[in-house]
């Protein structure tokens, strides 16, 4: 068993990522990703990684998908280059505006997607799982706009700290099932959406929100959040007349991150940096970071880092935004890590907080705290480069996140 | 390895003739699951004792933060052995030191990452040496397999597969040739626990299983009652009882009478 998971030549796994080679034909990044999930769900797999197959490339599906981008979702999403914060950080800032999509984030990207896809496989229904309830909100608007019945999964402390979206749900629609046991936060909601799927494998899609889970689902979202990236591209040498030096997301489950970062892959001389959350330190249980402090092993389907004790067993993991908030991170970016392609990196949740905190006043841009966190990195960074070239992914708006900053930022002031 | 009939058959292999002999009996073989150290590690032994006194095969679940191919009770029950202590090191230890040593063979279910944690390369060893004959590892499907279960068999310690109602029949008769032990056929779509009237199709899908299948096959999710067993009875050669002898563990009720209560006796 050591020899599968054991790391190749960096320097061949790097030429074959570079070269699109991965997921293999095993789902695998490397020694990375596959699928690991009961053998009731192993048929429900092989059909959706047929019909990804078949229809991501079809050119009427393609032309179907970028209609409700445009149309419906608001693409391209601006770039907008952030004067303030350039002078303050002695740095050209760019930000890539995930927060004017359609329902306030990236993850309409996927959801839209996946919901064509679901379609086209004859799905009776649509069960999801949210953290920070971005990825819920996206769903219940695609399935209400292609007439499918929606179920969110998200764990209780989420519904408490992102009230805001567990309303947004509703009012669109879905049926959102508060998760009450296991962390009560995302990897719960993970949880309790693959038992649904397991009580019915045939009639239900799982849309799962991130570049997380079994094969093929880290490919399938990697594909749909790749607009992010290759709209960036564009729009950087369109308006800046070259590409950036530098380029920042946001890392929990990895989805922003990898539609930013992937289309950037080849372009070697591009630095790419993901933030995760650093939380309250480096203690285990009080961060999210796994990529810079996990081992790997397999959970929710795939092999990856994870933060995990040393009996295996998944740890509760903290921070400030619900949508860092979890144990694993998507197999490409524990590869990423390993070829030395991407650099990670935390974020605090009080470093995360402060850049909110300016980016808002120096821009006019309330994003979320997942975002937050990329800031965090953009600035240190430009404080070691002056004069560098800086891309943010901001990756969503922070209106969902008034509980938290009530308790936090605005404390004692309303 | 300490059943006499065990001296001449690799470990797996005792698995496959605890649940002939059953069957030869006239009685579908009881594979009977319980969570490790629950609902009190102080216990297990015990329980186990009794529970292999009357059981044909025990399958001893190991705990996991994660477990999503089970329902509210076997969730909890993994919950509260954790926040006791209970780790794979721990169960292998009791086991190792248990005197005498269960008659039924034993078999662990647990979920990929303990196993991954503890060590492919000392697991079967280990395992082995604490008597335990086989694995039942829910995430961890065919395509997944290989190099686990060489690292098993290597040792004599079976990989039991598990196939389902919506598993396909070119894909059911490559999941029986690969089997060991016995093939796990799980009854329903869904998580374990739910209690379930048996349908037809089942029925005919059980019929399906054992026609492919070259060792014993036993069904389970959702066994609760000697009913249940009569209407499995001629078409599987046992049958896996779970959440409903872990509940009878919870209320210390005696977990013995209740098998026996499967076996119409």
């Amino acid at each position: 068993m050591a020899a599968i998971f054991e790391l190749g030549e960096a320097a061949s796994l790097m030429s074959r990522e570079v070269a699109g080679d991965f997921p293999d034909a095993r789902g695998r990044f490397g020694p990375y990703g596959g699928r690991y999930v009961p053998e009731t769900l192993v048929p429900a797999h092989e059909r959706l990684e047929a019909g990804v197959k078949r229809w991501l490339r079809d050119p009427q599906f393609v032309a179907e998908l970028d209609d409700q981008l445009a149309t419906w979702a608001g693409r391209p999403t601006a770039l907008t280059y952030a004067p303030s914060l350039s002078s303050r950080w002695g740095a050209e800032i760019y930000l890539k505006r995930e927060d004017l999509a359609h329902t306030g984030a990236h993850k309409i990207n996927n959801a839209i997607g996946q919901a064509l896809l679901a379609k086209r496989l004859g799905a009776k229904r649509i069960v999801a799982e949210t953290g920070a309830g971005q990825h819920g909100v996206a769903t219940a608007a695609a399935c209400a706009r292609l007439g499918l019945p929606c179920t969110v999964y998200m764990g209780a402390i989420d519904c408490e700290r992102q009230a805001p979206n567990v309303g947004r749900m509703k009012l669109l629609g879905a049926t959102v099932v508060p998760v009450t046991n296991g962390d009560q936060t995302l990897r719960s909601a993970i949880d309790e959406a693959m038992r649904d799927w397991v009580s019915d494998p045939t009639d239900t899609y799982y849309l799962l929100g991130s570049a997380v889970g079994p094969h093929p689902y880290p490919y399938l979202v990697r594909e749909l959040q790749s607009v992010i990236g290759r709209e960036s591209k564009t729009q950087m040498m369109r308006q800046t007349g070259g590409l950036p030096n530098a380029v920042f997301a946001c890392v929990g489950g990895g989805s922003n991150s990898i539609g930013m970062f992937y289309p950037f892959v080849p372009d070697r001389a591009v630095e790419l940096i993901g933030l995760e959350a650093g939380g309250r330190g480096a203690a285990l249980g009080d961060n999210s970071a796994t990529l810079t402090l996990g081992r790997p092993g397999v959970l929710q389907g795939s092999y990856s880092m994870l933060l995990q004790d040393a009996d295996g067993q998944i740890q509760e993991t903290h921070s400030v935004s619900a949508g860092l908030d979890y144990p694993g991170v998507g197999p490409e970016h524990s590869l990423l890590m390993s070829i030395g392609r991407v650099r990670y990196e935390s974020a605090t949740d009080d470093e995360a907080l402060e850049a909110l905190s300016e980016c808002g006043r120096q821009e006019g841009i309330l994003s979320a705290i997942e975002t937050a966190h990329a800031f965090v990195g953009a600035r240190r960074y430009a404080a070691t480069h002056p004069g560098s070239k800086i891309l943010v992914c901001l990756s969503g708006r922070g209106d969902k996140d008034m509980p938290t900053l009530q308790k936090t930022l605005l404390k004692g002031q309303l | 390895m300490t059943s006499s009939v065990a001296n001449h058959l690799t470990s797996h292999e005792s698995i496959g003739a605890a649940i002939h002999a059953a069957k030869a009996r006239g009685e579908p073989a009881i594979v009977a699951f319980m969570t490790a150290g629950f609902p009190s590690p102080a216990h297990f032994q015990e329980d186990l004792r009794q529970v292999a006194a009357a059981a044909d095969v025990v399958e001893i679940g190991v705990p996991f933060t994660d477990p999503m191919a089970d329902g509210m009770t076997i969730q909890r029950a993994s919950h509260v052995a954790l926040t006791q202590g209970v780790s794979l090191s721990w169960i292998l230890s009791q086991l190792t030191s248990m005197t005498p040593r269960p008659k039924a063979p034993l078999l662990l279910m647990s979920y990929l990452n303990p196993l991954l944690a503890f060590g492919l390369d000392r697991l079967p060893k280990a395992a082995r040496e604490a008597g335990v004959s086989g694995f039942i590892v829910p995430d961890l499907p065919f395509e997944e397999s290989t190099e686990m279960r060489a690292a098993l068999t290597a040792e004599g310690v079976g990989l039991v597969q598990m196939v389902s109602p919506v598993t396909p029949t070119e894909r059911l008769r490559t999941l029986c040739a690969a089997g060991q032990g016995f093939i796990y056929a799980v009854t329903m779509t869904g998580t374990t626990g739910k209690n379930v009237a048996v349908p037809d199709e089942v029925i005919e899908y059980l019929d399906r299983v054992s026609a492919s299948a070259t060792v014993p096959v036993c069904a389970g999710f959702g066994i609760r009652d000697r009913q249940q067993v009569l209407r499995l009875k001629e078409h599987v050669s046992g049958v896996v009882v779970g959440s409903a002898l872990v509940e009878v563990l919870e209320r210390r009720d005696d977990p013995a009478a209740f098998i026996r209560s499967l076996r119409g006796q």
